[in-house]
């Protein structure tokens, strides 16, 4: 058999590992409430003098469900996601480290790239699986709650609900594609330790002082280029006309913290002295 | 004569911290032997293990398994290399068969329509068949360290190394390992296994490497390393004629009699010890237990380090 067909096994051995661990199916169902609890309280409070207001696009989920897409993922991009994707990624490599499953895995053997490549395409995958699991039950419980509608974009002007999906689904994949460089950042940060708590909270951490520091004005210079400045552009897919420049930039920064961040991982991984 | 299946050359690793873990070792496990690679904790043996699986980069020097060197022929190599390294690792949350699945799914060489049998074959010989369903966290730490033997039994190997494979076995398990380890040896597969208990697995080698703070003291066959050191005597007797006893000893010429209650213990030199039992009992000594005693692995460690045992660094 070749080793293709071999990368592939180990690559389904991971995934089933990461999806089938409970501390991750935990997580996963943790963050599918959110948009099930922001339906809610929505709901019961909808006839109060409190209706239409509130941060982001929450104003507007009671006319219509499809946008508590929007506003769980709004909710869930300051911390909840960040938090996620620390633990997915900071976990990958300290992890096994930790538990001493790393050095049977290098001498199976499986060369270190490789299980750097796997560890990444399941962080990545679990990332994936964090976005559709806030965005599918936010569209279920939107539905359900205030049915779905035809969507006036940012604009005033409204477009069908066909398309209004693939708009919305085009939020979901920005906000996704937007938690790579996280991603990258978290892997590396573990390859440096054997403590995965470590990797993680500092994972978070980046995140945190990422959002911070694109609040400071002073440091206007350095924002385009910040991990989380760009989050937030998936608001392009609700205007008439959607600046794929805009998005483009944003995934652009992000596809350079990954360049960075991968060859750091890749560069401390392949020569360390795996001591666990 | 084959090449050595395990071969160092001035293997050393200076740890960043300055400690030198492992100082210039020159290796050599002859292919078919079990080499007991003995020492003290903390003496370096896992290291050189490590550095021998490609786990940790040499300072210097170089190392060969089964011909290729190491870390560059791992990929080769290494599905022929069964590894027990510093204690068992499973993940704790599957079970004892499906830690087996992970690694075989690991391994690009292996064939994964075989993995089911091949695994079941693996813990039935370590004797862990009734616990294969089992999460590894329940598992006992026996059972764990069978987990670690039956990994390393996954494939068919032509070397094994087994760092500390008794540890946390009972009395009962290391008699087993020692025979599974004994019948691997029989089926052509060479065995490199570590120990700091050095009575532990001695009897199962055919050659004995011992480390002392980093260093390689003395590596040859077992029977050869035995007969180095001196041969002693020891008679039991009644305490009363502990006396007599040491004076005839003395008299053949035996060396530096000791008494310990009804013993007296004597370097034998070239005395031949059924003299000594006849010069004894010619003398009216009531000889109650004689032994001509090989000096143990341990008296030997003592005799070249010129310390205990049990002072690692």
């Amino acid at each position: 058999m070749s080793r293709a067909e071999g990368g592939s096994r180990l690559l389904r051995s991971e995934l089933s590992l990461v999806f089938g661990r409970r501390r991750n199916i935990t997580l996963l169902v943790g963050l599918a409430t959110v948009p099930l609890l922001l339906g809610i309280v929505l709901f019961v409070t909808q006839d109060s003098a409190l209706a239409g207001q509130g941060p982001g696009f929450v104003g507007r989920v009671t006319g219509n469900g499809l946008f508590l897409v929007v506003s769980s993922l709004v909710m869930c991009l300051p911390f909840l996601l960040p938090l996620t994707i620390g633990i997915a990624s900071g976990d990958a490599i300290a992890g096994e480290a930790q538990a001493g499953t790393l050095r049977y895995l290098l001498a199976v053997p499986v060369s270190r790239t490789r299980v750097l490549v796997v560890k990444a395409v399941a962080a990545l995958a679990f990332a994936g699986a964090a976005v559709a699991a806030i965005a599918l039950m936010a569209l279920l419980s939107g539905a359900v709650l205030f049915g779905l509608d035809d969507v006036t974009l940012l604009s005033g002007s409204t477009v069908p609900l066909g398309e209004g999906v693939l708009r919305i689904a085009g939020v979901a994949v920005y906000v996704g594609l937007s938690l790579t460089g996280l991603v990258a950042v978290g892997l590396f940060f573990s390859t440096l330790t054997e403590v995965p708590v470590g990797a993680m909270a500092a994972t978070v951490v980046v995140a945190i002082v990422s959002a911070v520091l694109d609040t400071l004005p002073q440091l206007a210079a350095i924002h385009p280029g910040l991990l989380t400045h760009h989050w937030l552009d998936f608001a392009e897919f609700l205007r008439l006309e959607v600046d794929w420049g805009v998005l483009g930039e944003g995934l652009a920064v992000q596809g350079a913290w990954v360049a960075i961040f991968a060859s750091l991982a890749w560069s401390r991984f392949t020569t360390a002295d795996v001591t666990s | 004569m084959t090449p050595p299946a395990v071969r160092s050359a001035g293997l050393t690793k200076r740890f960043r911290s300055g400690q030198v873990a492992v100082d210039g070792i020159e290796l050599e496990v002859p292919r078919g032997s079990v080499y007991g690679f003995l020492g003290p904790n903390g003496s370096g043996k896992t290291t050189t293990i490590r550095m021998l699986l490609g786990l940790v980069r040499p300072t210097a020097g170089r190392a060969w398994l089964l011909e290729e060197p190491m870390p560059e022929g791992g990929g080769s190599v290494l599905p022929r290399v069964g590894v027990l390294v510093e204690g068992p690792a499973f993940h704790p949350y599957l079970t004892g068969r499906a830690n087996l699945a992970r690694l075989d799914a690991a391994d690009a060489t292996a064939d994964p329509r075989t993995t089911r049998r091949r695994s079941d074959a693996a813990l039935e010989r370590v004797g862990l068949a009734a616990a294969a369903a089992k999460p590894f966290r329940q598992y006992s730490l026996g059972m764990k360290q069978r987990l670690g033997l039956a990994a390393a039994l996954l494939r068919p190997r032509d070397l094994l190394v087994l760092d500390e494979p008794t540890n946390g076995l009972d009395p009962q398990g290391t008699r087993e390992v020692r025979h599974l380890i004994r019948e691997l040896a029989d089926a052509g597969t060479t065995v490199l296994v570590s120990s700091h208990l050095l009575a532990e697995i001695d009897q199962v080698c055919s050659h004995i490497g011992i480390m002392s703070q980093g260093k390689l003291l003395v590596q040859d066959e077992r029977l050869a390393l035995t007969e180095r050191g001196e041969p002693t005597l020891v008679v039991r007797t009644a305490v009363d004629h502990v006396g007599t006893a040491t004076e005839v000893l003395t008299a053949l010429g035996l060396g530096a009699p000791v008494v310990d209650g009804p013993e007296v213990t004597a370097s034998l030199g070239s005395v031949a010890p059924e003299t000594a039992t006849a010069a004894l009992v010619g003398a009216g000594v009531p000889v109650v237990g004689l032994e001509a005693r090989r000096p143990s692995l341990e008296q030997l460690f003592v005799t070249l380090t010129g310390e205990g045992f049990d002072v690692a660094r």
